[in-house]
């Protein structure tokens, strides 16, 4: 018997690169902006993207979500309310989306062209751990974290939070009612993401969602 | 836990690699994982029995380098390891750097291969 050493230095999920590459050309090429929002169950993803959309349409974008979720299409009947296109994707158990599902669902999509879109917003499966290793061929990941979670999340899930581009503090009208420290969260986000832009919003009073629309156009437009 | 998806995929990245080997035997996978990577590397384990059992990779031996965080501060000009992943911080000049430099790999650096000693050619090109 004889030993032999083969030097492979080959990513693990290159599969998933190398279709995730394939997507951002073309989400590049249509020009559309492609976001991954990704959080904790319960933080708040689908209302933040209804209130998205519905101010999107109102401003005249044409915008269309993914929403990821391991079972039951609730969340694609609540989004499609805003009358944006909206397609469920069920992962049966999987805790994360990947390039290969996000592919088949744009196929076949009924009356939806990437090129007649500005917006696709992707709602990834609610999870701080497993979707930052899955690229999706996003422009700009979104985390989001709500005031009733506490302050260390960035501390307790660096991975992901340091992967994201921007960050959206959700719920902040209950942020008094649940002893919200802002500063600290503002602090721990900052300390894992340094220069991070942040966002602080409120779907249900509207708060904070015109400086989260205005960054949307300024991120759509081309460079 | 998404740890089971990244043991199936080492499986058939390693198989595909290791059939440019015929009559060769998987021994030992040596991973480099960055400390961003966001996989526990009990769970890997775990999960890699699951994975290689009646295949064959079945016996291998899964080794993890854990790689720390390195940063580039812009003001020092330099790339320096942190300690940890709870703050971004140049540890010469304390700080915030964005821009990180390692702690984010997760790859396959190699396999170590048992080949009997009766089978001499070369091995088949891998394909890249």
């Amino acid at each position: 018997m004889t030993t032999r050493i083969v030097e492979l230095r080959r990513g693990i999920l290159k599969k998933n690169d190398e279709l995730a590459a394939g997507l951002r050309h073309q989400f590049t090429s249509a020009g559309v902006l492609v976001l991954n929002l990704v959080s904790s169950p319960g933080t708040g993803k689908t209302a933040f993207l209804e209130r998205t959309l519905r101010e999107l349409r109102a401003r005249g974008a044409q915008a269309a979500a993914l929403v990821g979720d391991l079972e039951t299409d609730n969340d694609a009947r609540r989004l499609a309310a805003s009358g944006a296109p909206v397609r469920q994707i069920n992962t049966h158990g999987i805790c994360h989306l990947d390039a290969e599902m996000i592919t088949r669902h744009l196929e076949g999509w009924e009356g939806v062209s990437l090129e007649g879109l500005n917006y696709l917003f992707i709602e990834n499966v609610g999870n701080l751990v497993c979707p930052s290793s899955y690229d999706l061929g996003e422009r700009i990941r979104v985390v989001l974290l709500s005031v009733t979670e506490g302050e260390d999340k960035p501390l307790k899930y660096p991975g992901l939070f340091n992967s994201a581009d921007a960050a959206v503090i959700t719920k902040i009208d209950l942020a008094e009612p649940c002893g919200f420290d802002r500063e600290l969260a503002l602090h721990n986000i900052n300390e894992i993401r340094p220069g991070i832009r942040i966002f602080e919003t409120s779907a249900k009073t509207g708060a904070g969602m015109d400086a989260w629309l205005a960054y949307l156009a300024e991120q759509a437009r081309p460079s | 836990m998404h740890e089971l998806s990244i043991a199936a995929s080492i499986v058939e990245s390693v198989t595909e690699s290791a059939a440019a080997y015929p009559g060769a035997r998987v021994k030992e996978v040596r991973l480099r994982v960055g400390a961003l990577a966001s996989v526990v590397e009990d769970s890997l384990k775990f999960c890699w029995e699951l994975a290689t059992e009646g295949s064959p990779l079945a016996g291998a031996a899964l080794v993890i380098n854990i790689l720390p965080v390195i940063l580039h501060c812009d003001a020092c000009g330099v790339d320096t390891e942190i300690a940890g992943v709870q703050s971004f911080r140049c540890p010469k000049c304390g700080e915030l750097a964005a821009d990180l430099r390692q702690g984010r790999e997760l790859e396959i650096e190699s396999i170590e291969l048992e080949e009997p000693d009766s089978v001499v050619p070369d091995p088949v090109e891998e394909q890249v």
